[in-house]
């Protein structure tokens, strides 16, 4: 499709949007000032509508399309989050407005703390970092601080399983930590003699995702938190899968000692093309000074902020306000709407539906990465034969079933399961669309079985064909510079 | 149940295919003394309607007082189309690009918005956003420190005119990675970085030199000089900018002799509500042979096996999925949908229109100020240029002051001594483009009642005279 750079005419502008002229800004000397137009496209209101509907079309999405990507959550966004979030008076409210005109959204955010708290088993929480990887960073820093604090100097080092996310070992060295990786044992828990041999003086902590990315639930867990307490560490909990355990099981009880929440996933804010997240953190007793500010304290039947002078040992503020508020508004109001009946419902239907997925695709011939376990909210499937035998690997897969209409599931991830596809169907999904992915699957293979090319060249049904993915890191093109 | 289709037959059919013999047993592998009870601590669960009018009730309490503050999140009028296209399905319950077929729309929408910020900034290049302004440039000093290869120091000049919330953040994300942030003071009678300031660091090894245009106060930072003192001290150059000031100022990318090597920025001006502080999404710009050295998602324009123009997530080495911990960055998830927003009204007031309401925001912060001034011992602090936002200063501490016209319904300001305890009595103030004369008017009388009520001198502004010819 063009770029709406193309439909560009020098002079056209959508005049109902800005004043009708300029002012003079002769209060600006001459030096301060841009002496060319700023290089943007110049259309009408109704070619930038149609130009940003049309583009809307090309997009895959929950609302259009059945989006099984595992470790993402895509469940449906409550259309009532969006709504309430973007009231008038929300959306108008100046971060710096003072509390005594903030009482009723200060009340939502403390109720959302509360919230997270109880389905967490944590003692306190704060909703400032803005993203799943900001809340790791901001635990992992509490984690640091709380070493620091005792002066325990030595630990260097944070332990993080080889089938971790990658914003894991990212968030702890910019922490200014070394990473020690540990391996997963073949039933896709941690392996615990792995576990001891790293374990020491040096141990500042340990980061895991329970249920891990293999789609298993660790089952070794308080062995885990005993050995690492033991060691002088601290146990950091990736929300990542929360969706899988939410009200059956909390991180505080397994022993963790931090934890963010992916409010996008579990509490299905959405996930808008790539964001907005956010990644507010829950803490055990012991890192309780060491929370971001700024958070919510409820004081007699009012509310306040908690800052720096409140909480002098926190590790500070991650955000220039208080972070992601609107997507914190949508998380609390799905929140309400599931009550303490509808949290349970989460885990128990994702995993039915995780479950059942499973067991059909291994009933139609695929191999799962592990037959032995049960499956969380989302499992493994790993087409290695495929690759072999038949030459179509799990990238040609996942291509065709967009020409079957469904969104493909995370591809070579985990690292550690060769040809994988990481499949979370998500509660919200209905057993037909289940049972439609299963026939896509069984489709492909036959394909692959009969005319392998085809599914070596999908998709065919998009806007575009596989891209060049070498040329566009080789010949970069980052922005439209102009015809010629 | 809410949001969960499952009829009880298709349980019952579902659970008789995985061969258990009800939900329960899906739970199996945890720990028996692990699993908690019912959580009591939640509320009952409400309908739709129950929790809108307790949401709505909420909101209406806090209402939608009169706004003169700024202090980096700025009172816009925003297009009726922009959130109403932003907020379709196909964009709103998107995730990342990783399945660029699939995905066409956001990803040459993104590119799109690369473009624009190029050509705002006047830079080579831009990623895809960071999370806010103020992580921004946290990630642009990280940047700045990978990238000059030449510096050994670590050591980081950032202007106390610099909005406060970023220094501490940069502060608090960079505190671990044994990188120095040096504070350099503002001139107290024009409210900028005097250049001179900067003669004690001649000849010393600084890593960067962050250039705020306008700064906190509002004031414009001579920027062509502090960009060529970067250059010829060997220090990158960090611009931090109002994207909506860059349709009317000079971009970053041609202060000085050659530009400065990184931009970044707060988003929120470019048609994100005010939304108590977010989410927005941080912009980041920088010179094209930085690019490897650059955090976030950037896309790319490719072509398909058929030749055809496509789009792409494209130098995904820098990342953590790919490098772990030897990324550029930890961040994964980004502002998406902000950026499309952005993107969205961008086109719709093209370089005009945004120098249009920057230019009103402009002439209707210079009318505050005279309305302000005319109420007696009310004056501007700083005697220097600026875009839209001025620091002036009171007969007596602000804090109260402020607090009283907040229970008028008027938001006045932000205190500065909340950051600068040499500013006691000394306001942040902003009137964007949507600030009426009605409400200046309003305004001056009212901060005229509470001066007079605290005992000081004060004219009653003559509004009369004041209206714009």
């Amino acid at each position: 499709m063009t770029l709406i750079y193309e439909a560009s005419r020098a002079g056209r502008r959508a005049t109902a949007q800005a004043p009708s002229s300029r002012d003079d800004c002769g209060g600006i000397p001459e030096r301060f000032l841009r002496d060319t137009q700023a290089r943007l496209p110049e259309v009408s209101e109704l070619q930038a509508v149609r130009h940003y509907t049309r583009l809307s079309r090309k997009n895959f999405s929950i609302d259009t399309e059945f989006y099984p990507l595992g470790s993402c959550t895509m469940k449906y966004n409550p259309r009532a989050s969006n709504t309430l979030a973007m009231l008038p008076e929300f959306l108008a409210r100046h971060p710096e407005a003072p509390a005594s005109r903030s009482q009723g959204y200060l009340a939502c955010l403390y109720d959302l703390q509360q919230i997270l708290k109880a389905v967490t088993g944590m003692r306190g929480v704060s909703l400032t970092p803005t993203a799943g990887a900001q809340g790791e960073f901001a635990g992992v820093a509490m984690i640091k601080a709380y070493h620091e604090a005792r002066g325990d100097q030595g630990r260097t080092e944070i332990l993080v399983p080889d089938a971790a996310h990658g914003t894991n070992p990212a968030s702890a060295v910019m922490c200014g930590y070394r990473i020690r990786e540990i391996t997963t044992g073949s039933d896709g828990d941690v392996d615990i003699e792995a576990l001891r041999s790293v374990l020491g003086p040096q141990t500042a902590g340990i980061m895991l995702t329970n249920p891990s990315t293999v789609g298993v639930f660790d089952r070794g867990i308080e062995t885990i938190a005993r050995m690492v307490h033991d060691a002088g560490g601290l146990l950091y909990y990736d929300g990542a899968n929360l969706n899988a355990i939410l009200g059956k099981v909390r991180p505080g009880d397994m022993g963790f000692d931090v934890i963010h929440m992916n409010l996008h996933k579990t509490f299905s804010t959405p996930h808008g093309g790539g964001g907005p997240g956010a990644g507010p953190v829950g803490v055990s007793d012991r890192l309780l000074p060491y929370l971001p500010v700024p958070m919510v304290a409820r004081d007699g039947d009012g509310y306040r902020w908690l800052t720096e002078e409140d909480c002098p040992q926190s590790i500070g503020r991650l955000h220039a306000f208080a972070g992601n508020a609107g997507v914190l508004l949508r998380a609390y109001v799905y929140a309400l709407m599931l009550g303490r009946e509808g949290m349970p419902r989460v885990a128990e239907f994702s995993a039915l539906n995780a479950n059942y997925l499973l067991k059909r695709l291994q009933a139609a011939g695929f191999e799962a990465a592990y037959p032995e376990r049960r499956a969380t909210h989302e499992f493994i499937l790993t087409l290695r034969r495929q690759a072999k035998s038949l030459q179509v690997n799990t990238m040609d897969f996942a291509k065709r079933l967009l020409d079957y209409g469904v969104h493909a599931p995370t591809t070579y991830f985990p690292l550690l399961v060769p040809e994988c596809l990481l499949i979370e169907p998500t509660e919200t999904e209905d057993m037909e669309t289940l049972d439609g992915f299963v026939a896509a699957m069984v489709s492909i293979q036959r394909e692959a079985e009969e005319d392998p090319d085809l599914v070596r060249g999908a998709p065919h049904t998009m806007s575009v064909k596989r891209l060049d993915d070498v040329r566009a890191a080789r010949e970069l093109d980052l922005a439209w510079k102009g015809n010629g | 149940m809410p949001f969960i289709p499952h009829t009880e037959a298709e349980v019952q059919e579902m659970l008789a295919t995985i061969g258990a013999d009800d939900i329960e047993a899906l739970f199996d592998e945890i720990p028996a003394q692990l699993r908690c009870g019912t959580l009591e601590l939640v509320r009952a669960q409400m309908s739709e309607l129950e929790v809108s009018q307790l949401i709505s009730a909420r909101a209406h309490q806090d209402g939608q007082p009169s706004c003169f503050i700024g202090a980096g999140a700025y009172d816009h009028h925003i297009p009726a189309a922009v959130w109403q296209i932003a907020t379709r399905g196909e964009f709103y319950s998107a995730y990342t690009p990783y399945q660029a077929e699939a995905s066409q729309g956001t990803l040459q929408l993104l590119y799109e918005f690369q473009s624009m910020m190029t050509g705002l900034t006047a830079m080579d290049v831009s990623n895809a956003s960071l999370y806010d302004g103020a992580s921004a440039l946290a990630e642009a000093v990280l940047m700045a420190v990978r990238a000059n290869r030449k510096s050994k120091s670590r050591r980081v000049l950032v202007p106390r005119s610099l909005h406060p919330a970023y220094r501490r953040v940069a502060q608090n994300i960079v505190r671990n990675q044994d990188i120095l942030l040096e504070e350099l003071p503002y001139d107290a009678a024009g409210g900028h970085t005097d250049p001179e300031s900067l003669e004690r660091y001649r000849g010393e090894d600084i890593t960067a030199l962050v250039i705020a245009q306008p700064n906190f106060f509002g004031v414009l930072e001579e920027v062509d000089i502090l960009t060529d003192w970067a250059e010829a001290n060997g220090a990158l150059s960090i611009g931090v900018v109002n994207p909506l000031a860059l349709s009317i100022l000079n971009p970053p990318g041609s202060w000085g002799a050659n530009g400065v090597d990184i931009c970044c920025g707060e988003g929120q001006p470019l048609g994100i509500p005010l939304s108590s502080g977010g989410p927005y999404f941080g912009f980041l710009c920088c010179r094209k042979t930085l690019v490897r050295q650059m955090p976030g998602r950037i896309i790319g324009r490719t072509r398909d096996l058929d030749g055809k123009v496509g789009y792409t997530l494209t130098l995904q080495a820098r990342e953590q999925h790919i490098r772990r911990s030897k990324a550029t960055s930890n961040i994964c998830t980004n502002q998406g949908l902000m950026v499309t927003a952005a993107t969205i009204h961008m086109a719709l007031l093209g370089a005009e229109g945004l120098a249009r309401i920057a230019a009103r925001c402009h002439t209707n912060s210079r009318e505050l100020e005279e309305r302000l001034r005319a109420v007696g011992d009310v004056r501007p602090l700083f005697d220097r240029p600026r875009f839209h936002e001025q620091v002036i200063t009171l007969p007596v501490t602000a804090k109260q002051v402020l607090l009283e016209l907040a229970d008028d319904n008027l938001l006045a300001g932000y205190d500065l001594s909340r950051d600068y305890p040499e500013l006691q009595n000394a306001i942040l103030v902003c009137a964007t483009e949507k600030r009426t004369h009605e409400e200046m008017d309003a305004y001056a009388a009212a901060l005229a009642r509470v001066l007079s009520r605290r005992g000081e001198v004060t004219r009653q502004p003559q509004t009369e005279r004041m209206v714009k010819s």
